[in-house]
């Protein structure tokens, strides 16, 4: 982790609610599924944001504007600095994962798997993916994940179970309920969580959860974890 | 002239500090997280994060909120307990810290105070005790010893009959005056006291009409505690003749230089490791130059400099 400024490359609405940020500089990413946390100015504590595709020059964060720390984030304009800690947590492990994940995401939970597709793909592995919106507003990423030549499937409204086949490795990130649904159909796999935070890095105990093999932080030892690890 | 490092020394009685700045307990775990991104042997000492006779998991989720210029969390103690952190922090923690290390411990009753004490005082990388009778965020125990005169001092001559190692007891803002509860302190023994811990506050969810916490209520830490502080460390030093290690949302060095000129020997920075993990190096590098622009020579010549005046 360490501790940067990065110039705004392009802050704009993708969808109802949903913001793509592009960042110009090299956040240090090693794996899909980390995060990093962004200062606001004017507010104190930093705003954790999955990371959805990254390479040495740029990173492309989405997030969901949810309070008056996402609404002051989305006013900011190319040219703009952010402070940013970067990079956190653990992402997914793909030396764990078949030829043939299948990527189940949830609205917000989506970002962090269109960089997993991507490096899957450069692994020569080829995931299915399944998208869950609660409406057509919602949509976004849809054609990207198709541009990469993977079969998409877009669940609107209800459950994405209800069209998710049974048996399969799932990597996956959303709602903790539809984390659980996803969990009871799949033969196993590493579900993304999400927690309030107050560092980010794993010294205030905040998002602490119980697991397994004793407590855990969502920050520092996630936000990626093993299906077998968690307590359902 | 006093030159280069000498100019920040400070002295928590008998100890001698190279630096007034001490990453304060809770915020900092065993600095683990923090060794990496600099030498944590330039700072002042290090408190470590609260330690119970038995391992915590703390409070449930969601333990953190948001307010401005600063944080509430309900954490709850969460620590692995007295043997773990004695046998597996403790020896890490040595690999890479040699400064002053403050043991920072709660307990549920005056037994379990002792028995960390007691535990805490024979390592030999401890050199000081902060008994912590203010933890807002736990049911029956912390906050329970620390708002009346009485528990507190009995609090203190049960730990200080128990070990040779200085005691600094934690205070809490949370009480009517924190002054009559430091001078009970004096009084049953402590060398020195530490203060203030988080102030009581609550955040409510308009949309689910229910505490943000899960606890209900958090302690309020950050910036928009540091006047609370100052003034309680102003009250406080008015009344009691004891080392002072001043703490509540220091931020910067002009904050570290208020805080003594209100009559702190040292400070904790606690809630600024979390939004900047630098914070600490920051202050201390910062420290030379914001004196240079006040006219201070050493920090020596500036403690309780405000009280003049009043005493």
């Amino acid at each position: 982790m360490n501790e940067k400024s990065f110039t705004i490359l392009n802050n704009r609405p993708i969808a109802r609610s949903v913001f793509e940020l592009t960042l110009l500089g090299d956040a240090g990413i090693s794996a899909p599924g980390q995060f990093v946390d962004i200062r606001l100015p004017g507010f104190f504590l930093r705003r954790p944001v999955s990371v959805a595709d990254w390479t040495e020059e740029q990173l492309v964060l989405i997030y969901k504007l949810v309070g008056d720390g996402t609404r002051a984030l989305s006013l900011m304009e190319p040219g703009d600095h952010l402070d940013l800690l970067t990079p956190l947590g653990n992402g997914y492990d793909l030396s764990r994962m078949p030829e043939d994940p299948l990527l189940v995401g949830g609205g917000i939970g989506i970002p962090p798997l269109y960089g997993l597709a991507k490096t899957l793909l450069g692994q020569g592995k080829r995931p299915d993916v399944l998208l869950g919106f609660n409406d057509p507003q919602e949509y976004f990423y849809i054609g990207k994940f198709r541009a990469l030549g993977l079969t998409v499937k877009v669940k609107t409204g209800g459950y994405v179970t209800e069209i998710m086949p049974a048996g399969r490795y799932v990597a996956s990130c959303g709602p903790t309920a539809m984390l659980r649904a996803v969990r009871a159909m799949a033969a196993d796999g590493q579900f993304s969580l999400e927690a309030r935070m107050g560092c980010g890095f794993g010294a205030c105990m905040g998002c602490s959860l119980e697991t397994k093999t004793g407590s855990r932080r969502v920050c520092k030892d996630g936000p990626v974890f093993e299906s077998e690890e968690l307590l359902w | 002239m006093v030159t280069g490092s000498n100019r920040l020394k400070t002295s928590l009685g008998a100890i001698e500090l190279d630096n007034p700045v001490i990453p304060a307990s809770g915020t900092f775990g065993y600095g683990r997280e923090y060794k990496d991104l600099y030498d944590l042997n330039i700072l002042g000492a290090m408190a470590f994060k609260g330690t119970t006779l038995e391992p915590r998991f703390g409070n449930p989720q969601p333990r953190i909120a948001e307010c401005p210029g600063g944080m509430l969390n309900a954490v709850g103690l969460q620590n692995p307990g007295l043997e773990a952190v004695i046998h597996e922090e403790l020896p890490q923690l040595a690999k890479y810290f040699h400064k002053p290390l403050l043991a920072n411990i709660s307990g549920f009753s005056i037994e379990e105070y002792i028995t960390c004490a007691r535990a805490m005082d024979q390592q030999p990388q401890v050199t000081i005790l902060e008994v912590n009778i203010s933890c807002p965020n736990v049911h029956g125990g912390g906050l329970a010893f620390g708002t009346d005169p009485a528990m507190a001092a009995a609090v203190t001559r049960a730990v200080k009959e128990a070990v040779s190692k200085p005691v600094y007891i934690k205070l809490s803002p949370n009480v009517t005056d924190i002054a009559e509860i430091a001078a009970a302190c004096q009084e049953a023994g402590a060398d020195g006291l530490a203060l203030i811990n988080t102030v009581l506050g609550m955040r409510i969810d308009p949309v689910r009409r229910i505490p943000l916490l899960a606890n209900g209520t958090g302690g309020l830490s950050g910036p928009a505690i540091f006047p609370i502080a100052l003034q309680r460390v102003y009250q406080t030093a008015l009344r009691v003749n004891l080392p002072i290690i001043g703490i509540g949302g220091i931020s910067s060095a002009r904050d570290v230089i208020e805080m003594m000129m209100a009559g702190a020997d040292a400070v904790e920075v606690g809630a600024a490791n979390l939004v900047d993990p630098f914070a600490c190096r920051k202050i201390i590098d910062d420290l030379p130059r914001e004196m240079d622009a006040l006219g201070i020579e050493t920090l020596q010549e500036i403690k309780g400099a405000a009280l003049c005046q009043e005493k």
